[in-house]
């Protein structure tokens, strides 16, 4: 139970800390330019597809790794220059209609690049093993590719909250983030400001695509369902927010993990056998959205809220 | 932006295209082309969801991100009714109706003490919640969805031939958009389209906002409860996928296309969206491209939508 347990956090931590990748670009557009951008998961399936294919071209994950991002982080400097520059003043209506198109034609896009079945793109084979270590006098094993992407998301995210938190353009995304008409007064030009974050967004969604996609499968549609997890988290945290998005990740990829795995167990304890195994899933799946309805109902703005 | 005033021509050109709907099956049947029937109910069908969705987005202005969850409801208390022995759709529909209304009111209940981008990711997040619950109820068919066992019938009378649904649909759709056009001119439709426009002026007139949106939210849920149950006869499935969000973002997509706020917005929309996928279908597989590339054209060329040429909303 404790083996199971200490594996199910590390893998919900670990979760939790891709989801930030994702929701730290996210939450940015959304905080600074008041722009909902559905295509957000669209990024992260064709950073994972470019991450697959460099690795394969080049025979190595990490040099895919790094031409995968770099490529993305081009490809969202094309889109915000050429159509997410107009979207910014229309309402949310009409970035809804342009994103959802959006993610019509990426989908389709990689469809016809790479087909419809999945890519696969392998571990760095030094990597590829268990790792053994002790804790309170038992052996515990995890996947070391596993504990590298925990590492990286630690050293990304902290990096990220650096950034934000104490650097002089970090300042300026929280500025434009609280009050994007004072900062402009101010003398910042928040256009060009807002070009660099989107394309650190993107380049984030492609390390975390490029990142989990050896766990996952690299596949047509992978963007949605991830979209609507870095909706939830951004939400939880508050619009914006940096700090929320790192809160909001780590409570919603541990509570969902977990979810996943103890609740059914649990849940045979306190119930009969057919109910449990009925309820247990269901209650699982609905868990963060549950938590998220309830957030909101107690806090409509979020745990931190970015504006004043 | 203000009230809702139907253009002079609107009434005889809806009159004209309700004529040559009650001929389309007789001339469909009369070229062979039967197929064209079905996809007709289909159309229609979504015409009445996508207008559900208007009464909510376009009058009532609450953008939700969830609306395919009532739709998918609507289908499911369809499929629950018909395999527990009501099949008469004088109670069945109206029994679906009721289902998705009482769900939209409580998720509205909740939905509606937050605002703006808040909003509409709480709508969606309880689209995702009712999408998973569908898909781990097994004794509702999980994954694969509920399958009917027949179509209803009206009146004794079964809809099992196409026509039949055809006209079924398009009665339901008739009366729906009858009463939506009566709705936004009267008191009930004045008061919520005022509430879009200056909500803290409406509360301080002492309108009671909340229980008007809350209302109207559950009015556009049983809507598109009906329109799901008509959709589960014509397909002969209630399945978890119309519950999804990119569901939702159909119908959004239908109603921008057709034209927000308009009374026939759906009822375009649904006819250009569902054309288009028809008629690009035919030429490419990859029609989805196309398709996204005249969405994004519609967003930056006509941005207030196909039916803004057929009714005024300025003042």
């Amino acid at each position: 139970m404790l083996q199971l347990f200490l594996e199910q956090a590390l893998n919900g931590l670990q979760f939790g800390l891709m989801l930030f990748l994702l929701a730290a670009g996210l939450t940015l557009v959304f905080g600074i330019m008041d722009c909902i951008n559905l295509a957000h998961g669209s990024l992260y399936m064709v950073g994972a597809y470019f991450v697959a294919a460099a690795a394969q071209a080049a025979d190595s994950f990490w040099i895919g790794l790094g031409a995968g991002v770099a490529g993305a982080a081009v490809l969202g400097l094309l889109l915000e220059l050429s159509l997410f520059r107009q979207l910014y003043k229309r309402d949310h209506l009409s970035q809804v209609l342009a994103t959802f198109a959006l993610i019509l034609i990426a989908n389709e896009a990689v469809r016809m690049i790479w087909g419809a079945q999945p890519v696969m793109l392998n571990p760095p084979e030094a990597l590829a093993g268990p790792v053994e270590f002790e804790l309170f006098g038992e052996t515990f094993f995890y996947p070391a590719y596993r504990l590298l992407i925990i590492a990286v998301g630690l050293a990304v995210g902290g990096l990220l909250y650096l950034l934000v938190a104490k650097s002089r353009v970090g300042m300026w995304v929280r500025a434009g983030a609280a009050n994007r008409e004072m900062t402009e007064a101010l003398g910042i030009n928040v256009q060009r400001l807002f070009t660099a974050v989107f394309v650190f967004g993107a380049a984030l969604c492609a390390l975390a695509g490029g990142l989990l996609g050896p766990l996952l499968a690299v596949q047509v549609g992978m963007g949605e369902s991830v979209l609507i997890l870095a909706f939830v988290v951004i939400i939880i945290g508050g619009i914006g927010s940096i700090r929320g998005a790192l809160v909001g990740s780590l409570i919603v990829g541990t509570v969902d993990t977990l979810g996943r795995a103890l609740l059914p167990t649990l849940l045979r304890a306190a119930l009969p056998a057919d109910a449990a195994s009925t309820l247990g899933p269901a209650l699982a799946s609905i868990l963060i959205y549950l938590l998220m309805a309830g957030i909101l109902f107690f806090k409509p703005q979020g745990l931190f809220p970015a504006r004043a | 932006m203000a009230f809702y005033r139907p253009a002079p021509y609107q009434k005889p050109l809806a009159g004209i295209l309700l004529l040559a709907l009650l001929a389309l099956p007789t001339v469909l049947t009369a070229f062979g082309q039967e197929f064209y029937i079905g996809f007709a109910t289909r159309v229609l069908i979504f015409a009445l969801a996508a207008s559900s969705l208007n009464l909510v987005l376009g009058f009532g202005g609450m953008f939700s991100l969830g609306h395919a969850a009532f739709f998918g409801a609507g289908a499911y208390a369809a499929a629950i009714c018909l395999n527990s022995g009501i099949s008469e759709a004088l109670f069945a529909l109206p029994l679906s109706m009721l289902a998705a209304g009482l769900f939209a009111l409580m998720v509205g209940a909740v939905s509606l003490r937050t605002r703006g981008v808040y909003f509409i990711m709480i709508t969606l997040a309880f689209a995702q919640m009712a999408y998973y619950l569908f898909v781990s109820a097994r004794s509702w068919g999980g994954d694969d969805g509920l399958p009917l066992p027949a179509r209803m019938t009206l009146g004794g009378l079964p809809l099992a031939g196409d026509a039949a649904l055809f006209y079924t649909a398009l009665g339901c759709l008739g009366l729906v958009i009858v009463l939506l056009g009566r709705l936004a001119e009267a008191r009930f439709g004045r008061v919520i389209q005022a509430i879009r426009e200056n909500e803290t002026r409406m509360e301080a007139l002492g309108y009671p906002v909340f229980r008007y949106r809350l209302l109207c939210f559950a009015l556009g849920g049983a809507l598109a409860g009906l329109a799901g149950a008509l959709l589960a006869n014509l397909s002969g499935l209630a399945s978890p996928n119309l519950l999804q969000w990119t569901q939702s973002g159909t119908l959004l997509v239908m109603l921008i296309i057709g034209g927000v706020g308009y009374l026939y917005g759906g009822v375009v929309g649904a006819v250009v969206l569902l054309g288009l996928e028809e008629v690009l279908a035919g030429f490419t597989l990859h029609w989805h491209i196309g398709l996204g590339l005249l969405l994004l054209g519609v967003v930056l060329f006509a941005p207030k939508g196909v039916a803004a040429l057929f009714g005024k909303r300025h003042d």
